[in-house]
């Protein structure tokens, strides 16, 4: 069995008394797709940034590509490895992008970090990840404020693809886009896995989107992993009682909101 | 049905047209601070007379065809001395300016983007020089130092530098807050990069604002301490020389001089403020 | 178009708002009705005028709005309310929020921000006024209301503070809730709970409701009818238990094939191409979704197609009868 593209054992996380990830561990093979659901304040993004490198680990080990990112990297070289290994879509279209800069210019400073290519090189690469994200010539020399929401998500997700990342994380990347979009973006993400070999760490509190797009699933309550599988396995027979309460939570057509305890709490 | 579609019908004719106003106060501020501009670069090329050179017998002699803005207290021609004076009354404010914006920028980047003790360690110093008036401290340094620019503009520059670099440290935390940044510093590009490339050019709406008020304050603070005899000496042409000069021209019913040079600063100081003030509603109307 | 028996009755309404000195449309042509007691959900995406269709009924619209049409609230004209008339119109219909943070003074207990509306609307003394306030709460499954009416905002989780804000806009015994997405920023949990509640409340109370959001499944699981607004009209008024059986827009079906579905996996959804217009942004002699339409014929561009009834609801499509039952969801596979 070959090593998995990303490996997370133990891992913790604490804020003066708040214990925020709490032994957490998972492992992600190379072209497989991971889901880690739950709701806020149960961990899950703070895990997203242990793994890209935005929050130091309290404890635990992080792996990726075979090699240990557990501790903040030391060079500037050190971090642009990282960052060809492992990258993330945040949540927010609107400041994921600097606003005084063109799709083709957020590419390109990309490559010119990555890599040593000649100018008429990195302007075909950033043809073709537009051509990837569905993006027009016009649309790639537009600000971002000229963009609507999905638009300026796709620039992101073809950002984070140019630097040719063995894992992609998705960090509620669809939560704040309109239906309509929300599914072209989804559907790119599996065209995206399609044709390369990439990886996916979707986190996420939405399950449809969680069915969707991954095969592994972790649920999270409170710091801890609370239940673990197939991510349709779990989705129709839940063990764990919380993830029993969540699946039922979802609306659906005939859904009746059921109340779950009489007395408030918090 | 036919309200909805008239309706509809006017607003796709006028379109997507997105009109940006340019008020009349703003362009007239921008004007002002053009002519400013020009007269201290090319003011003694435009001056009529030598400002310095005095006709003893004219001494606060009104306006006349030869001398538009008549004489001074020592005989010597208004306009000219105004024309020259630009120059100098200017030259101390741009030199505040450009000192307190980049270190102002410089500390507050740093603090906002190191964090922690850094922002600690600045911060505090900030609100240590914060305390002590700007005037204050280049009366101090002028009285210590002996007068001239040199001495105010220093303690000017001191005394300003909190001021605009706390203002810049708001900018530049919500600058990096943004998610952009994340997402550069898990490309892996480098601190110094994030900085100058994205950081600071995003704010530079803030900084050039900044920079266009504290114009105005510094050539304010910087008149009056020319007209206490600390800062530019007489007989230099300088706008707040030649209104501490002309004092006794305003008891003796004579105004001229003394306005005139106070008019030149209240303009322009209006005219910064006022530029600053549209130029930064506009950065922040744009994001 | 819909006459009688209506608490609530829309008819015709357009609102354009000035941006920029121009008057820009925002709504067009919006009729509807809500029954009393009844649930009614207004399912949209960005632009297409939910929010902006509970501010115009609630009169919250900013100035300079130009409004056509008539609301009409249990028979009087609310464009033409005001003082009195208007004040006490606001306590028969209450709104909720998306975000009740945004809603509350930091600064105020809840005891005086529950209670202030009924202290100086209705005259009532601070004592009555807490302890109707206490009932409520009690109602909204908050036991220790006296505790909780003299906490900040800040104290209260957002689940726990939404069921306040439930409470408060019960407060003036209203016979309308206008809900703007105000489950969207609680997490799912807490949403099944706050309308489980909400539910409770209104069918013992005989509550009306508006409930506006961009979950299709969600609307159509709370919901006796779901209005779907496109582009600042409305495009179909529907039986919430046939919206996603027998849809009569091909927007309502388009929408409900772009959602994921939790209970099987699919490769591909099926997505709408382009993006959601706003109202200014539709031709004024076509179909609005005319661009994104699987379904579009010449017809669809001939003129913009009327509300037309239909299997007990109505659709804004001019191929309605002709696609009728065809438009079944086609389960993503």
């Amino acid at each position: 069995m070959p090593e998995p593209v990303l490996q997370v054992e133990s891992l913790r996380k604490e804020y003066g008394p708040l214990v925020a990830v709490d032994g957490v561990g998972f492992t992600v093979p190379e072209g497989g797709s991971l889901a880690i659901v739950g709701e806020s304040g149960s961990g899950k993004t703070t895990v997203a940034r242990l793994i890209v490198g935005l929050e130091r680990a309290t404890a635990g080990t992080i792996r990726a590509c075979g090699r240990d990112r557990s501790t903040p990297a030391r060079s500037t070289r050190e971090r642009r490895l990282r960052g060809s290994e492992v990258q993330i879509v945040f949540q927010d279209p609107y400041t994921s992008l600097d606003p005084r800069q063109t799709m083709e210019d957020a590419i390109d400073e990309v490559l010119r970090l990555h890599r040593g290519w000649a100018a008429d090189k990195r302007k075909q690469r950033v043809r073709e990840l537009s051509d990837l994200v569905g993006m027009d010539e016009r649309q790639t020399r537009a600000l971002p404020r000229a963009l609507s929401g999905g638009q300026r998500q796709r620039v992101a997700i073809a950002r984070a693809l140019a630097a040719e990342p063995r894992v992609l994380i998705l960090d509620e990347s669809v939560a704040a886009l309109d239906v309509s979009i929300q599914a072209q973006v989804l559907n790119l993400l599996a065209d995206i896995r399609d044709e390369t070999a990439i990886s996916f760490v979707l986190i996420s509190h939405d399950l449809a989107v969680v069915r969707q797009l991954t095969e592994q699933i972790v649920v999270m309550w409170r710091g801890r992993v609370v239940e673990r599988g197939e991510t349709a396995d779990v989705l129709d027979h839940p063990q764990d009682e919380y993830t029993k309460l969540l699946r039922s939570s979802v609306p659906r057509p005939g859904w009746k909101p059921k109340q779950r305890i009489h007395v408030a709490t918090g | 049905m036919s309200v909805a579609a008239g309706v509809a019908t006017v607003a796709r004719r006028s379109g997507t047209g997105r009109h940006r106003r340019l008020s009349p106060l703003l362009i007239a501020s921008a004007a002002v601070i053009a002519v400013a501009a020009i007269v201290a670069i090319f003011g003694p090329l435009l001056a009529p007379y030598n400002p310095d050179t005095p006709q003893l017998s004219q001494y606060f002699v009104g306006p006349s065809a030869e001398h538009l803005l008549g004489f001074d207290a020592s005989g010597r021609d208004v306009l000219s001395r105004l024309l020259y004076g630009a120059r100098t009354s200017m030259i101390g404010p741009l030199a505040v300016t450009l000192i307190c914006m980049t270190l102002g920028s410089l500390l507050a980047v740093t603090a906002a983007w190191r964090g922690g003790t850094y922002d600690a360690v600045i911060g505090s110093g900030l609100d240590i020089v914060f305390a002590f008036p700007g005037i204050l401290l280049a009366v101090l340094a002028a009285a210590v130092f002996g007068g001239g620019l040199v001495a105010p503009v220093l303690a000017l520059s001191v005394a300003y530098t909190p001021y605009v670099a706390r203002v810049l440290r708001g900018a530049a935390l919500r600058e990096r807050a943004q998610q952009y940044v994340a997402a550069l510093e898990v490309q892996g590009a480098s601190s110094i990069a994030i900085c100058l490339r994205h950081l600071i050019p995003n704010m530079l709406h803030l900084i050039v604002a900044q920079a266009t008020t504290l114009f105005g304050y510094a050539m304010v603070d910087l008149a009056a301490i020319s007209f206490l005899g600390l800062g530019v000496q007489p007989p230099a042409a300088d706008w707040g020389v030649m209104v501490s000069e002309n004092q006794q021209g305003i008891i003796q019913g004579y105004s001229i001089p003394a306005l005139a040079a106070g008019l030149c600063i209240v303009v322009v100081v209006v005219a910064f403020n006022i530029l600053g003030e549209r130029l930064y509603e506009r950065g922040e109307a744009r994001r | 178009m819909m006459r009688g028996g209506g608490l609530l009755e829309l008819d015709g309404v357009t609102v354009s708002l000035p941006v920029q000195g121009e008057m820009r449309p925002v709504l067009q042509d919006v009729s509807f009705a809500i029954r009393p007691g009844e649930a009614l959900g207004l399912v949209g995406e960005s632009g297409s005028g939910k929010s902006m269709t509970a501010r115009t009924i609630d009169k919250l619209l900013p100035d300079g709005a130009a409004v056509a049409g008539r609301v009409r609230f249990d028979g009087r004209d609310v464009m033409t309310l005001a003082g009195a008339d208007l004040k006490r119109f606001r306590g028969e219909v209450a709104m909720i929020f998306q975000d009740p943070r945004a809603h509350t003074n930091p600064v105020r207990r809840i005891g005086d921000f529950m209670t202030e509306a009924l202290r100086t609307n209705s005259g009532v003394g601070m004592g009555e006024a807490s302890a109707r306030a206490v009932a409520l709460l009690k109602s909204v499954g908050i036991e220790d209301g006296e505790r909780r009416l003299r906490q900040y905002p800040h104290e209260l989780s957002g689940g726990l503070l939404q069921r306040v804000m439930i409470a408060t806009a019960l407060l003036t015994q209203p016979r309308l809730l206008l809900a703007d997405e105000p489950t969207t920023a609680l997490d799912v949990t807490t949403q099944a709970e706050v309308l489980a509640i909400l539910d409770g409340l209104r069918s013992k109370l005989h509550l009306a409701m508006l409930f506006i959001t961009h979950n299709l499944e969600l609307a159509a699981a709370i919901c006796d009818r779901t209005v779907v607004m496109y582009a600042g009209q409305v495009v179909e008024v529907r039986e919430s238990n046939k919206l996603h059986e027998q849809p009569l827009h091909p927007y309502t079906a388009a929408l409900a094939a772009a959602r994921p579905n939790i209970d099987t996996t699919a490769h591909r959804l099926t997505a709408i191409p382009g993006r959601p217009l706003s109202a200014f942004e539709a031709p004024p002699d076509a179909c609005a979704f005319t661009a994104r339409c699987p379904h579009v014929a010449d017809v669809c561009r001939a003129r913009r197609p009327a509300l037309v009834e239909l299997d007990g609801g109505l659709t804004r499509c001019a191929r309605a009868s002709e696609l009728f039952g065809k438009l079944k969801v086609p389960l993503n596979a």
